[in-house]
């Protein structure tokens, strides 16, 4: 979690905050790509939330996350800030990825943040990798690795939680099911719908998780998180959520209803929150009302920062293509009479 | 009787591995039967029993699963080196390759190297067809963000991989299938992971190769000398960065070049070598630049078809012939 907190300490509020920090930063984000300055792809995390937070409401400092290409929201929860993620959108030098991956390639060694992928599915090799050094290590920490529900249709999905599940790799897998593969009705993709069903035919713990209610998740993945330390190895959440805007800013969305969507929008996960919250008087208007200044603050500091970092010096375009600590190495052949 | 010292290129790589797993608790070896199988091609023999399974460790027939895993294992410290049992099955991970291996430093600005060495067999002449024959070397060659060595001696087999090691970026070793049982004693000294070398010379002609062509070409030197034809051989070593210099420095004083590469002609390593000796040293040429390459089709399996199909030492005899009569 970021260290930020604008709303006191109830866990609730800590939540709610990280969501709506990740709802109002989208919201710009959509603003500033119709003003041209960020462009490329962009996908938006609204209305799924609930997943990124309750996740990593569930992971220690020195876990590891590796996410998608619809991974704002990750990056924002696990901490990295709003300003370098704010000035890799821009595709500046101060960004966190130095302006070279964009949206969809946020990266943060200190966060243990191990990127966006653009590639549907090509994450989930790197957090088995990753789990395995771990446990070869004998270091106890666990490895998120987001991905959708399309990539379950991929094979790097069942190459991975198959070598994960055969080596006790601890993984927590959070399959972000959000109905649909771009505009691919899940359905139209998966012979057998019941993700969770599917994955624990791996001989791994799988359940699905109402994906629209942070506690809920939070509260499974703290399960999970726990049960992997203990070395019960992968675990596969599927979390059943939506994605209230378009698969991507070139996305007409054609293939789903207006009336599908309004329907899912009623189950707003901040919405849901803040009404849980108020009928426990955890929290009040004005609490939000300062709660949502804050976090326009932020932006507004994360955007101001992305306007005036500086581009990249073109003559550095082929620096990081190979590390510059590089060394033309030399390996020695023994003589002869060491050899075998 | 064999002289003392004497071993196989198959003897050489699991020396250096073996060496690589005692010098270093970071490193491991992983793939597809490397372990209780003894290795498809019997060079991880022994290991496991030397080291275990948590350190020589057979995986699931999962290439992309397991290769991107080695990159996953890289990010978090260790020194993997995985064996993809030959390079058309690492068509299955190119994915892995291509897209993490090899942008991963640059895509977050410099924040993750990955230090991975990947082994894999690769080249024709076992009747062993399509699927199981090609040289797709120059294809990974292509890509920013790797290395790619080509050990075609026993020294380089034993030595290169250490330096591969070393390197904090993903490092892929071709080995020669048709190289595996190559005998002798390999002299004691320094292989790095950089340079070309000069394995003849000769000032009539240069000839190029690396891999399993290294040795048909200093046969067709050996046969170009009876005929009064002096010839350099430039074994390349290094695919990628290729060692311009040395090539560039050889032509200056030949004037001729021939190319042979056991990949396909179109759009191949050859091409590019040929392109770049068009840059830097075309005053220097007497005569057109030549190569000798696989045919274009798939690699059949009849005998005959096979060593039709690829580079032979009588083509690569005409081709010096004709550049030198030229």
């Amino acid at each position: 979690m970021a260290p930020k907190n604008s709303a006191g300490t109830s866990p609730h509020r800590e939540l709610l905050h990280q969501m709506l920090r990740i709802r109002r930063f989208e919201e710009r984000c959509v603003e500033l790509y119709s003003d041209e300055k960020i462009r490329g792809f962009m996908h938006l995390y609204i209305g799924e939330e609930a997943v990124a937070v309750g996740i990593c409401a569930a992971l220690a400092p020195d876990d590891a996350i590796v996410s998608t290409y619809r991974e704002h929201g990750h990056a924002l929860v696990r901490g990295v800030p709003a300003t370098v993620i704010m000035a890799e959108m821009y595709g500046r030098v101060a960004g966190c990825s130095r302006g070279r991956g964009g949206s969809m390639h946020i990266f943060d060694a200190e966060h243990r943040f191990y990127g966006g992928n653009a590639i549907v599915g090509g994450g989930l090799p790197l957090a088995v990798g990753l789990a395995l050094a771990d446990k070869m290590q004998g270091r106890s920490r666990v490895t998120a690795c987001f991905f959708g529900d399309g990539a379950m249709a991929e094979g790097e999905f069942h190459e991975c939680v198959n070598l994960a599940a055969l080596w006790r790799l601890p993984v927590l897998f959070a399959c972000e099911n959000n109905l649909y593969a771009m505009g691919t009705a899940l359905a139209k993709s998966h012979a057998e719908t019941d993700l969770a069903l599917r994955a624990a035919s791996y001989d791994l713990v799988a359940w699905p998780v109402d994906g629209m209610d942070v506690l809920a998740v939070a509260e499974a993945a703290a399960r999970a998180a726990e049960s992997i330390r203990a070395g019960s190895g992968p675990h596969f959440l599927e979390l059943r959520t939506y994605r209230f805007r378009a698969h991507s800013m070139y996305d007409p969305d054609r293939y789903r209803t207006k009336a599908e969507i309004e329907q899912w929008k009623k189950r707003d996960p901040i919405d849901s929150l803040v009404a849980r919250m108020k009928a426990a008087n955890e929290i009040s208007d004005d609490d939000l009302a300062v709660m949502d200044k804050d976090i326009c603050v932020e932006i507004d500091q994360a955007i101001a920062f992305a306007e005036q970092a500086p581009l990249e010096a073109t003559e550095d375009l082929t620096r990081f293509v190979y590390s510059e600590t590089s060394p033309t190495g030399a390996g020695h052949v023994k003589s002869a009479e060491a050899a075998p | 009787m064999t002289e003392r010292g004497t071993t196989t290129y198959r003897e050489a790589i699991r020396e250096a591995i073996r060496e690589a797993l005692l010098r270093d608790d970071r490193v491991f070896l992983m793939g597809e039967d490397v372990g209780v199988y003894g290795g498809c091609f019997a060079v991880s023999l022994g290991l496991l029993e030397e080291f275990g399974p948590g350190r020589v460790r057979d995986t699931p027939l999962s290439e992309a699963g397991f290769v991107g895993a080695g990159i996953g294992a890289a990010l978090g410290g260790m020194r993997p080196i995985v064996e993809i049992m030959t390079v058309n099955f690492s068509l299955l991970a190119l994915d892995q390759i291509m897209n993490n291996a090899a942008t991963l430093l640059h895509m977050s600005g410099g924040q993750f190297n990955v230090p991975l060495v990947i082994r894999m067999t690769t080249g024709a002449g076992r009747q062993l067809a399509a699927q199981h024959s090609h040289s797709l070397e120059g294809w990974y060659a292509h890509i920013p963000g790797l290395k790619i060595l080509a050990p075609a001696t026993l020294e380089d087999a034993r030595g290169m991989l250490a330096p591969a090691l070393d390197d904090p970026d993903p490092v892929l070793i071709f080995e020669h299938g048709g190289l595996y049982n190559m005998s002798g004693v390999p002299r004691p000294g320094l292989v790095d992971i950089a340079t070309a070398a000069l394995r003849r010379t000769g000032d009539d002609i240069t000839l190029i190769a690396y891999g399993g062509t290294l040795h048909k070409t200093l046969a067709a030197a050996d046969e170009l000398a009876t005929r009064g034809i002096k010839a350099d051989v430039v074994d390349l070593r290094v695919l990628r960065p290729l060692d311009d210099a040395t090539i560039m420095e050889s032509i200056g004083r030949t004037h001729r070049a021939v190319i042979v590469d056991e990949g396909w002609r179109s759009g191949g390593l050859s091409a590019e070598i040929s392109a770049r000796i068009m840059e830097q040293a075309f005053y220097q040429l007497d005569a057109p630049v030549q190569r000798v390459c696989t045919a274009e089709v798939p690699i059949p399996y009849a005998r005959h078809l096979e060593e039709a199909a690829i580079p032979q030492v009588i083509g690569i005899v005409a081709a010096a012939r004709e550049a030198v009569a030229a």
